[in-house]
C-alpha cells in the first residue's frame, strides 16, 4: 500500500478564487492510500516546496499528488522537490485544477467538485505508480539549420564560432533570404547588402559550416541529441565543385525570357543563372522548366562555353543522410498573395506593387538599376500612395488576410516614404494607416522624421478602392481625422502586404513533430520564458518562422537559439524520458501492429527462444522497444491486440484507475 | 428541375419585365419556377433593422414554404435576394435570433434548411452558362455590355457567397455566353446611392453618375443590372445609355422577348 501525500495549491486567487481549497484537501484525505493532505498559498514557492519535502520525510510518503496548475508548468519543479527529499520523481502526479478547472469555471461549488474529482483520479493513479529511472543517450555534436536567411546565417555562425559543426540547408540556389532582396534597412538606412554579404562570406569560409543550397530536408527521424536527417539535394545540373561562378554561361544562354524570381518577376534572367552578384555559393543553376537542353535535348550552349566543364545535364537529385544533435528551424516568411485583394487592383495594373517589389525597384541591383520608375511605362511617378495593413489586422476579413499585425510594415513604409522624398523631392507621397506602430529603439524618431523633415503625408484611414483609369490610378480613401472622403490621382500604389510563414513550414513541422499555431507560425515552448525552443526537445526556432520580426529582432533571436543549441551540444549525455513503452514478451504474438504505427521507428522484432513446459524449445517473434528512441506517445499500446504493449508511467491499468475514480 | 420562386413586390409593379423575362427564360432553359403562394414582401432592407425580428418573418415564411415543397428557392431582385439570404444565414448562425423567430411562428421549427439561388446562380451553377450558350438564337453580336453589380448582390461576401465582391465575373460570363462583349470598368461594384435618393437626391446623383460615367468611359453601349433600385437610380440621374435588366438581355438572346412582351 502506498503512503500518499496530497498538496493543494491556491495559486494566490487563481485557484482559490473558484475552488474551495480547504474542502479539496479535506475530501482527498479520505481517499485510499492518502495519509497526509494540506493546502498552501503558493506550492511552487520555496516555502511551499519545503512543506512537501518535510511531509515526505515526516510521514514517510511513497507518492505525492500536487493539485495545482498544468503539469507543463510545474511538473518538473515538483519532481525535483520530491527527488530532493529522497522520493523517486516519477512518484509525483499533478492534478491540473487551474487551467482545466478554476480558470474555466465561474462558480465555487462546481469548481470545487471538479477539483476533488481530478484530485481523486490523480490519487488513484499514484496508487499504481512505480519508481522509474531514466536512461541516458549520447549527443551527436553537430547542428542542422534549416533556412539560409539572416536568421539561419546568424544562428549557424554563432554555433560554429563555439566550435560545433553546422550544416545549413537552403532551398534556393543561394543563401541570403529576404534580406538580400532589400535595399536599405531601418532605422539607420545602411544598405542591406553591405551588412549582409560579409556575413554570407563568413558562412562560406567558416571551416565548421557546410552549405547545402538548392536543397530541402526530406526526412527527419530520431530524437534530441540523435536526429537522423535526409537532405534532398536538388539537381542544379552544374557541378558545384567545378563551377567558378564566372557567369559566362549566364550571358550566353539563349533562353532570355525567364521570369527573374529574385526581382519578383519584374525583369528576366536566362535559363542558367546566378541569382545575384554576391550569391553564396556563387554557382550557376539551370532552371529545368526553361532549359531547352533539358526539355528537348537541343542547345548545349552553356556546356560549350564553360571552361571549367562544370555543366552536367545528367545530374540527378541526390539524397544525403546526416546525423545531428540539434535542429534549428529558420524558414522565414513571405508576403501574402494579393489575389484576394482586388479592391487594390494589384492584378489589374502593373503600377500597383507590393512593398517587396518596391525594394527591388529602388535597389541599385534591381530591374531599374535603382531608379524609381513605373513598371508599366518606365515613367517617373509623381504621386505615390502607400497603403499599410493590406491583409494584416483583418478580423472581419480573416478569410482574405491575417488577424495579426505583421509588425514590420509601419517601419519599412516610413523608410520607403522617406527615401522617396529624399531622392525625388518633387514627388507627393501619401501613407494611409490604421495606426502607426513604431516601438523599438530609434524607431518612432525615424517615423517622426518621415513626417516632419521629409513632409510625407500620413493620413489616418484606409484606402477603399484603387481604380486604374487611363495611365492614372484613382485612389479612393477616407481621412478619418478630417472626416473627409479623398480621391487621389496616383501614379504608383504600394501595398504593404501582410507576411506569412513560408509554405514549406507546415510539412517541416510534421516531420519534426513540432507544433504550429493557427497561422502556421511555429509555437515556442513558452511564450515568455522559452521563446526560442519548440516544445519538441532538440528543435529550436530562429527568426520569422516563429512570428513576424524585423532584422534586429531576428538577429537577437538567432543568437539566442544558437546559445540554446550550444548548451545542448556541450553535453556529453542526455537524460532520457523513462516513460517509454515496453512489451510483455509472454503476451506478444508478433503481429507487427506496433511496429507499423510507431512514428519514431523505436520498435523492432526479434526471434527469441522460449522453454516450453515439456522441456522443448520454441522460437517466437517478439517486439522489442528501443527505450532511447521511444518518445512515450503510446500509439503502440492502443493498437496492440493482445495487450502486451504498455507505457511506463501511463500504464493501461493506471489510466483505467483514473477513469474509474472520475466515474465513481 | 422544379424550384420555388419568389419575385418580390417591385417585380409585380415597377420592375414587371424583370419578372416576366425571368420566367420565360427559365422555361426555355428547362427550369420550372413555381411562384410561392400568398407571399408577402421580403421585409425590406436587412441591415437597417438587424435587431428587428418581425420584419424578417415574411422572409422566413417564404423559406419555410420552399422547404415544405422540398424545393430550392430562386429569387431575382438583388434586394430581395439579399434580405432572404441574410435572414436564412442569421437563422443558421445566430441561435438567439432563430429562437425568437421560431417562437413568433406557431408552426414547425425552421433552422435555415432551404437553399437559395439568385437567378444568376441558377444560370451558372444549375443550368450552366455553356447550356445557356447553346440555346442562344439571337446573339448579342459583340454588343458592348457593362455589368453593373451594385452592392446588395455580392455583399456581405461571407453570406452571399456568389462571387468575389471586389472583382466579380458572374454577369460578365453571362454576357459572353450570350454573345456580348463584357465591358469591365472600375465602378461596377459601387453603390448607386440606394435609398439615399429620398433624403439627398444630389448624393444619389453623384453616386450614380460615377457608375455610368465609368461604364461609358470604358466604352459601354448598354448597362445591365439585376436590381430595380439600381436601374431606377441610374435612369433618374440621367444615364445616357440604356439600362436594362439581365433577364431582358437574356430573353432577347434566347429569342423569347417578343413572346414575353405579349404577356
Amino acid at each position: 500500500m502506498q503512503r500518499i501525500g496530497v498538496f493543494v495549491c491556491w495559486c494566490g486567487s487563481n485557484i482559490a478564487g473558484t475552488v474551495d481549497v480547504e474542502a479539496v484537501s479535506e475530501a482527498l484525505k479520505r481517499e485510499p492510500g492518502v495519509v497526509f493532505s494540506t493546502n498552501y498559498q503558493y506550492m511552487c514557492s520555496q516555502a511551499g516546496q519545503d512543506i512537501i519535502k518535510d511531509a515526505i520525510k515526516e510521514h514517510r510518503l511513497t507518492g505525492i499528488v500536487v493539485c495545482s496548475c498544468s503539469p507543463r508548468m510545474h511538473e518538473a519543479t515538483f519532481r525535483k522537490t520530491a527527488a530532493a527529499a529522497g522520493l523517486n520523481p516519477y512518484m509525483v502526479e499533478i492534478a491540473n485544477i487551474r487551467e482545466q478547472c478554476s480558470w474555466v469555471h465561474k462558480e465555487m461549488p462546481i469548481g470545487t467538485e471538479k477539483a476533488i474529482i481530478l484530485g481523486k483520479a490523480a490519487v488513484a493513479k499514484v496508487n499504481l505508480n512505480t519508481p522509474l529511472t531514466p536512461g541516458e543517450s549520447p549527443v551527436t555534436k553537430r547542428a542542422l539549420v534549416i533556412g539560409g536567411g539572416i536568421a539561419g546565417i546568424q544562428t549557424a555562425l554563432d554555433i560554429a564560432d563555439a566550435g560545433f559543426e553546422v550544416d545549413i540547408v537552403e532551398k534556393k540556389p543561394t543563401i541570403g533570404g529576404k534580406m538580400a532582396q532589400l535595399d536599405k534597412t531601418f532605422p539607420t538606412l545602411d544598405c542591406a547588402a553591405c551588412i549582409l554579404t560579409p556575413k554570407m562570406v563568413d558562412v562560406a569560409q567558416h571551416e565548421k559550416i557546410r552549405i547545402f543550397s538548392y536543397s530541402e530536408v526530406s526526412e527527419v527521424k530520431g530524437f534530441v541529441g540523435n536526429f537522423d536527417v535526409t537532405i534532398k539535394k536538388n539537381a542544379r545540373y552544374v557541378k558545384e565543385d567545378l563551377c567558378t561562378g564566372c557567369g559566362l554561361c549566364t550571358e550566353k544562354c539563349p533562353m532570355k525570357k525567364c521570369a527573374n524570381e529574385f526581382n519578383l518577376g519584374m525583369d528576366t534572367r536566362r535559363a542558367i543563372y546566378i541569382p545575384f552578384a554576391q550569391a553564396v555559393p556563387k554557382v550557376a543553376t539551370i532552371d529545368p522548366d526553361n532549359c531547352n537542353m533539358l526539355k528537348n535535348g537541343k542547345c548545349g550552349v552553356c556546356a560549350k562555353v564553360c571552361t571549367a566543364g562544370a555543366i552536367d545535364y545528367t545530374q540527378k537529385d541526390e539524397y544525403i543522410e546526416e546525423k545531428y544533435g540539434a535542429i534549428v528551424v529558420a524558414t522565414g516568411f513571405n508576403p501574402i498573395s494579393m489575389d484576394k485583394f482586388d479592391e487594390f487592383a494589384y492584378n489589374q495594373s502593373k503600377d500597383v506593387i507590393t512593398s517587396l517589389e518596391f525594394e527591388r525597384l529602388t535597389n541599385a541591383a534591381g530591374p531599374t538599376a535603382g531608379k524609381l520608375l513605373r513598371p508599366s511605362d518606365g515613367k517617373h511617378p509623381e504621386t505615390i500612395v502607400f497603403v499599410q495593413c493590406v491583409g494584416s489586422r483583418c478580423d472581419a476579413c480573416a478569410e482574405k488576410g491575417k488577424e495579426y499585425c505583421s509588425k514590420i510594415c509601419c517601419m519599412y513604409t516610413a523608410k520607403h516614404a522617406m527615401l522617396t522624398r529624399d531622392k525625388y523631392p518633387d514627388t507627393d507621397v501619401y501613407v494611409f494607416y490604421i495606426d502607426v506602430r513604431t516601438p523599438g529603439k530609434n524607431f518612432d524618431e525615424f517615423y517622426r522624421r518621415a513626417v516632419e523633415e521629409y513632409g510625407v503625408h500620413y493620413i489616418k484611414g484606409m484606402v477603399g478602392k484603387v481604380s486604374p483609369e487611363g495611365d492614372k490610378l484613382i485612389v479612393q480613401a477616407s481621412d478619418l481625422l478630417a472626416d473627409k472622403q479623398l480621391k487621389i490621382e496616383a501614379d504608383l500604389v504600394v501595398l504593404a502586404a501582410a507576411i506569412e510563414p513560408d509554405k514549406s513550414a507546415r510539412s517541416l513541422a510534421t516531420m519534426l513533430t513540432a507544433s504550429m499555431d493557427t497561422n502556421d507560425f511555429f509555437t515556442e515552448a513558452h511564450p515568455k520564458l522559452r521563446p526560442v525552443e519548440s516544445p519538441t526537445a532538440g528543435v529550436f526556432l530562429s527568426g520569422a518562422c516563429q512570428g513576424p520580426k524585423d532584422i534586429p529582432e531576428t538577429v537577437s533571436q538567432a543568437g539566442a537559439a544558437a546559445a540554446k543549441v550550444i548548451g545542448l551540444l556541450a553535453k556529453d549525455k542526455l537524460v532520457g524520458n523513462p516513460c517509454v513503452a515496453h512489451s510483455n514478451e509472454m503476451m506478444c504474438n508478433g503481429c507487427s501492429s506496433c511496429e507499423r504505427v510507431c512514428p519514431y521507428g523505436a520498435i523492432t522484432y526479434e526471434a527469441k527462444e522460449f522453454r516450453m513446459p515439456d522441456r522443448t524449445t520454441l522460437v517466437r517473434r517478439i517486439a522489442v522497444v528501443n527505450p532511447a528512441v521511444c518518445q512515450g506517445c503510446g500509439c503502440c499500446t492502443v493498437v496492440c491486440p493482445s495487450g502486451a504493449m504498455d507505457l511506463k508511467g501511463f500504464a493501461n491499468e493506471q489510466i483505467m484507475a483514473e477513469v474509474d475514480a472520475i466515474c465513481k | 428541375m422544379k424550384f420555388s420562386y419568389f419575385p418580390g413586390c417591385t417585380l409585380k409593379n415597377k420592375a414587371k419585365i424583370l419578372d416576366v423575362y425571368a420566367r420565360k427564360c427559365a422555361e426555355v432553359l428547362g427550369a420550372e419556377l413555381e411562384e410561392i403562394e400568398n407571399w408577402q414582401c421580403c421585409g425590406g432592407v436587412f441591415t437597417t433593422a438587424k435587431d428587428e425580428v418581425a420584419t424578417k418573418l415574411s422572409s422566413v415564411r417564404i423559406l419555410k414554404e420552399a422547404l415544405r415543397k422540398e424545393t430550392d428557392l430562386v429569387t431575382v431582385c438583388s434586394a430581395c435576394h439579399n434580405v432572404v439570404k441574410q435572414t436564412n444565414y442569421a437563422i443558421q448562425t445566430d441561435k438567439e435570433f432563430a429562437g425568437k423567430v421560431n417562437r413568433y411562428m406557431a408552426e414547425d421549427e425552421y433552422n435555415g434548411e432551404t437553399k437559395i439561388y439568385h437567378y444568376l446562380e441558377l444560370l451558372r451553377d444549375v443550368i450552366g452558362f455553356d447550356k445557356v450558350k447553346e440555346k442562344v438564337v439571337n446573339s448579342l453580336n459583340g454588343k458592348k455590355v457593362a455589368a453593373y453589380y451594385g452592392c446588395l448582390l455580392l455583399r456581405p461576401n461571407s453570406v452571399m457567397r456568389m462571387d468575389d465582391p471586389e472583382n466579380p465575373s458572374i454577369i460578365e460570363d453571362l454576357i459572353r455566353a450570350i454573345g456580348g462583349e463584357a465591358i469591365v470598368y472600375p465602378a461596377r461594384n459601387e453603390c448607386c446611392g440606394g435609398y439615399v435618393r429620398l433624403e439627398s437626391p444630389e448624393l444619389a446623383n453623384k453616386k450614380s453618375n460615377n457608375v455610368f460615367n465609368s461604364a461609358m468611359n470604358a466604352g459601354a453601349e448598354v448597362i445591365v443590372t439585376a436590381c430595380p433600385l439600381c436601374k431606377y437610380n441610374l435612369e433618374k440621374s440621367g444615364c445616357e445609355i440604356p439600362v436594362v435588366y439581365i433577364t431582358e438581355l437574356l430573353a432577347d438572346a434566347l429569342g423569347v422577348k417578343e413572346d414575353a412582351d405579349e404577356q
